[in-house]
């Protein structure tokens, strides 16, 4: 388990250098700088800030300065921002962002696991019918669809709901999280159900079955701890994304998170914003792949066997 | 390893954090253990939604920002976006703009209603009859915020610090009709005691200029001409930094009529009133939150729920609905830009004065602002908005497709044959995809001539015009101060913002020469008009229509006039409790 864990570790490391060496050069490809703006910047004020910025000197230089600035932890100072370093700004948007993806992964688990399992008890009849179409929905339904839908109806028809901020008004954390979530809701539910029609179908469920145990404890005891395998592998790389793909719910509820900066940063060809939040979300990645490969690992006896006898 | 299948889950750490793997127990004990953990988790999720219910019916007759604000003197106030930070000399941008003119005051203020000059830090000035002396006279109650008296060497200290080349202050320009001041910022000149501004003692501040520039007190109501605390910058770095702390809440000294008192950022940014500021008595607020709302839909919607007074601007396809309330809270004033494509007069076949004519007289403007523009804007047939401070352009052509097919077959087109097809190049937006497609129309009609449309995204498009890599391109300009030079100085030969091509000595001479040293406005305004004539006679650009500000503003709001430059000056505004949004918007 020990060597299985470092040599997943020493892998990523290449896969960060990649993406930030990919990432340096190809912003810098990029047409127009953080400085173009509709009005022309004088160029002894050009000139200046360039300076300030180091990008005045050649590009490889900038690369290895910027480089040995990583692996102290500092990914230096905002262009678009001044006064402000990007690592102060990823500190301030993560916790809101990761908090967001929090709540939306907990609903996604309690609605679309309890669907999915439902579904997956009577397959083909309209309790699988149901939920099923439903989650095709939620899978279909992209959230600047669903998020203003549901502003408007508990926003502003019924006003029971505050319809932007984060953590400003009380209630105000329902409706993203609620968007944010049923997208995930939906692939969990999904999954969780095939995940247990697989399970169900096997001898040792009969076998359970035959022994008299009641329903809800072959389902809960002994197909559950298989059936969520495809739902758990699917867990790391959805709370990466849940991070690095909240910009539409962030950006429609006005909520302070990572993901409007990543976006925004692209359009300012901020670029240090733009490799922060890269490296930083890149590693985030690289780290629930490894924890959600772990976690499976766990709950396959099988995988388990090899790793223990592999030690 | 074929465990049985008790012992493997009581290893397995999903379920072995309350069974202890050791006692592992019977496989009854674990059910059991199982079956309380299920209950625990039922009742946790049911717990988790009924208090999500409980907020959710509770919040419904929580009190609204505009409620509490009006009741409490605090403005709510859609700003747009996140500003880039809140240092004046650092900083670009109108959002940031109204933060900055709530913490900081300028030597001079401007009414807003009239846009004319009146006291800020400067109780009265005088300016020589050349007009190139100006001597402001501090007001002795001026304060910093700390409570520190404001000195005339405060002001130049900061302006050295605005104009310092390795500041790179975006705004520099600003005070380059300052004697020296441009050499200064460019770095051809060291010393900055040689630049035109000198304290004659602690409270009075002389300030001479390279040339008459009989816009300059309005300059000084813009954040670049600003003081800043010298003592508290310095104590965060140094006087030429751009990345120091010296803004944040607790550090910052101003010396407007608001403190800052807390900026989240993305979330808010919150002022409360100055007791130190020197004109207190005459500010009713006691406080502003800026909300950075980037979103138009979302910002309108939180109008509507009573989150904000004012909105930034108002969705296009909202505007309609919102002209036909009775009473309406939309607002719309003229502003000071112009929306116009620029033509690359060096690029075929737009390089035949003709066809740039011709161009320009089959663009029917009434028909687009109408139905495109859902009327917002206004139809512009010259450069400079009409009416700026009483400045009447020329009117040299209107729409009239008969004269510019002849002027189009005189270029050798007629009909639009031989025509080598052209390009129209605008950022990615769907406001200039829509009017793009409108000209095309028009032109296709018209003259019968094919154009193509290129969007580019915004930095790239921003290249391709300043490298000229375009032949005809959308641009917006919006005045710098309330002057018709803010947009002819624009076409003075290699200009910056040129990208046109447009060289011509004797524009050049009337606008940089002649017209700064006229004796009286109507002599300025004469030359500024001949200039205009030669311009669009030439027409390098094809004016398209002039801007209007749009919002929506509470009806408990006073004292915040639309004008020209959409300027603020916190000081006029009042809240009046109780008065509510028609029942038409719920």
């Amino acid at each position: 388990m020990l060597k299985f864990l470092i040599s997943r570790l020493l892998q990523s490391v290449p896969v960060i250098l990649i993406v930030v060496t990919a990432t340096f050069f190809l912003v810098r490809a990029a047409p127009g700088g953080p400085f173009d703006e509709e009005k022309a910047v004088l160029p002894e004020v050009r000139k200046a800030l360039e300076a300030q910025y180091k990008l005045d000197l050649p590009l490889h230089e900038q690369y290895f300065a910027y480089l040995g600035d990583l692996f102290q932890g500092d990914l230096g100072p905002s262009f678009k921002y001044p006064g402000r370093s990007v690592n102060e700004i990823l500190a301030s948007g993560l916790p809101i962002t990761a908090e967001l993806g929090f709540y939306a992964l907990l609903i996604a688990l309690v609605i679309g696991g309890t669907a999915g399992v439902f579904a997956a008890l009577k397959p083909n009849t309209k309790q699988d019918y149901i939920p099923m179409t439903l989650a095709m929905v939620g899978i279909c339904m992209p959230s600047f669809l669903l998020g203003p839908l549901l502003v408007l109806v508990f926003g502003i028809y019924l006003e029971l709901l505050p319809i932007a901020g984060w953590g400003m008004l009380p209630g105000d954390k329902i409706l993203p999280s609620v968007t944010l979530g049923s997208a995930y809701a939906a692939y969990v539910a999904r999954l969780s159900r095939a995940g247990m029609l697989e399970v169900l179908s096997q001898d040792y469920i009969r076998t359970a079955r035959a022994k008299g145990l009641p329903e809800w404890q072959v389902v809960v005891r002994h197909a559950l701890r298989g059936g969520i395998i495809p739902v758990v592998a699917f867990l790391g790389p959805a709370f990466a994304g849940l991070l690095a793909g909240s910009f539409v719910v962030e950006t429609i509820f006005q909520i302070p998170g990572l993901g409007r900066f990543y976006v925004q940063a692209a359009f300012n060809r901020d670029y240090t914003m733009i490799l922060g939040t890269t490296v930083f979300l890149s590693t985030l990645i690289v780290f629930f792949n490894l924890l959600s490969d772990v976690a499976a690992a766990w709950l396959n006896p099988r995988l388990r066997a090899q790793f223990q006898g592999g030690k | 390893m074929a465990a049985a299948p008790g012992s493997a889950t009581s290893r397995n750490p999903w379920f072995s954090l309350a069974t202890d793997p050791s006692t592992a127990a019977t496989t009854r004990g674990w059910v059991e253990t199982l079956a309380t953990r299920y209950r625990q988790t039922a009742w946790a999720v049911g717990t988790l939604a009924l208090s999500a219910l409980l907020i959710t019916t509770g919040c419904g007759g929580g009190e609204s920002n505009v409620d509490s604000g009006n009741r409490d003197g605090i403005f709510h106030l859609a700003n747009a976006a996140e500003p880039q930070g809140l240092d004046p000399h650092a900083v670009t941008g109108v959002p940031e703009n109204r933060i900055l003119r709530s913490l900081f005051e300028g030597l001079v203020v401007k009414n807003p209603y009239t846009l004319e000059p009146e006291p800020g830090v400067a109780q009265r000035w005088t300016i020589s009859d050349d007009g190139l002396v100006y001597t402001f006279h501090l007001n002795p109650e001026a304060r910093w915020s700390n409570g520190e008296v404001i000195n005339a060497s405060d002001f130049i200290w900061s302006w050295n610090r605005a104009l310092h080349p390795e500041t790179g202050n975006r705004n520099a320009y600003m005070l380059y009709p300052v004697k020296n001041a441009e050499r200064y910022a460019k770095g051809e000149l060291k010393d900055f005691t040689a630049v035109g501004i000198a304290a004659l003692d602690e409270s009075t501040l002389e300030v001479t200029l390279e040339a008459p520039t009989p816009y300059f007190l309005q300059l000084m109501d813009h954040y670049a001409a600003y003081a800043v605390h010298p003592e508290t910058l310095l104590q965060f770095g140094e006087m030429t930094d751009r990345f120091t702390a010296w803004t944040r809440p607790g550090n910052l000294i101003g010396n407007g009529a608001f403190n800052l008192d807390d900026w989240a950022m993305n979330r808010f940014i919150k002022v409360r009133k100055n007791d130190t500021y020197w004109d207190r008595e005459n500010v009713s607020l006691n406080g502003i939150v800026y909300h950075p709302i980037d979103n138009q839909t979302l910002e309108e919607r939180m109008f509507r729920v009573g989150q904000v007074h004012r909105t930034y601007e108002v969705p296009l396809d909202k505007v309609p609905d919102y002209r036909q309330m009775p009473d309406t809270l939309y607002h719309q004033d003229p502003y000071i830009g112009t929306y116009y494509y620029l033509v690359n007069i060096d690029k075929s076949p737009v390089d035949d004065p003709r066809v740039r004519r011709a161009l320009s007289m089959a663009v029917d403007r009434e028909l687009l602002t109408r139905s495109v523009m859902q009327s917002i804007v206004t139809p512009a047939y010259s450069m400079v908005p009409p009416g700026t401070l009483g400045y009447q352009p020329p009117q040299l052509f209107t729409f009239d497709p008969a004269a510019a097919r002849e002027l189009l077959a005189e270029a050798g087109y007629p009909g639009g044959e031989g025509w080598p097809g052209l390009e129209i190049l605008y950022n990615t937006h769907e406001a200039h995809r829509k009017i793009a497609i409108a000209i095309q129309q028009m032109w296709k009609k018209h003259l019968g001539v094919t154009v193509t449309l290129t969007n580019q995204e915004w930095k790239v498009y921003s290249d391709s015009v300043k490298t000229g890599d375009y032949q005809i391109a959308r641009r917006g300009w919006i005045g710098d101060y309330v002057d018709p030079n803010t947009f002819l100085e624009l076409f003075l030969t290699g200009g910056g913002n040129n990208n046109t091509g447009f060289a011509d000595p004797i524009f050049d001479n009337l606008v940089s020469q002649k017209a700064p040293r006229a004796k009286t406005r109507e002599v300025r305004y004469a030359y500024f008009v001949e200039a205009e004539t030669r311009l669009i006679e030439t027409m390098p650009i094809i004016p398209i229509y002039t801007y209007n500000s749009r919002y929506l503003l509470h009806p408990s709001v006073e004292g915040m006039p639309g004008n020209l430059m959409d300027s603020l000056n916190w000081k006029y505004v009042t809240l009046v409790p109780g008065r509510q949004l028609p029942d038409a918007m719920q």
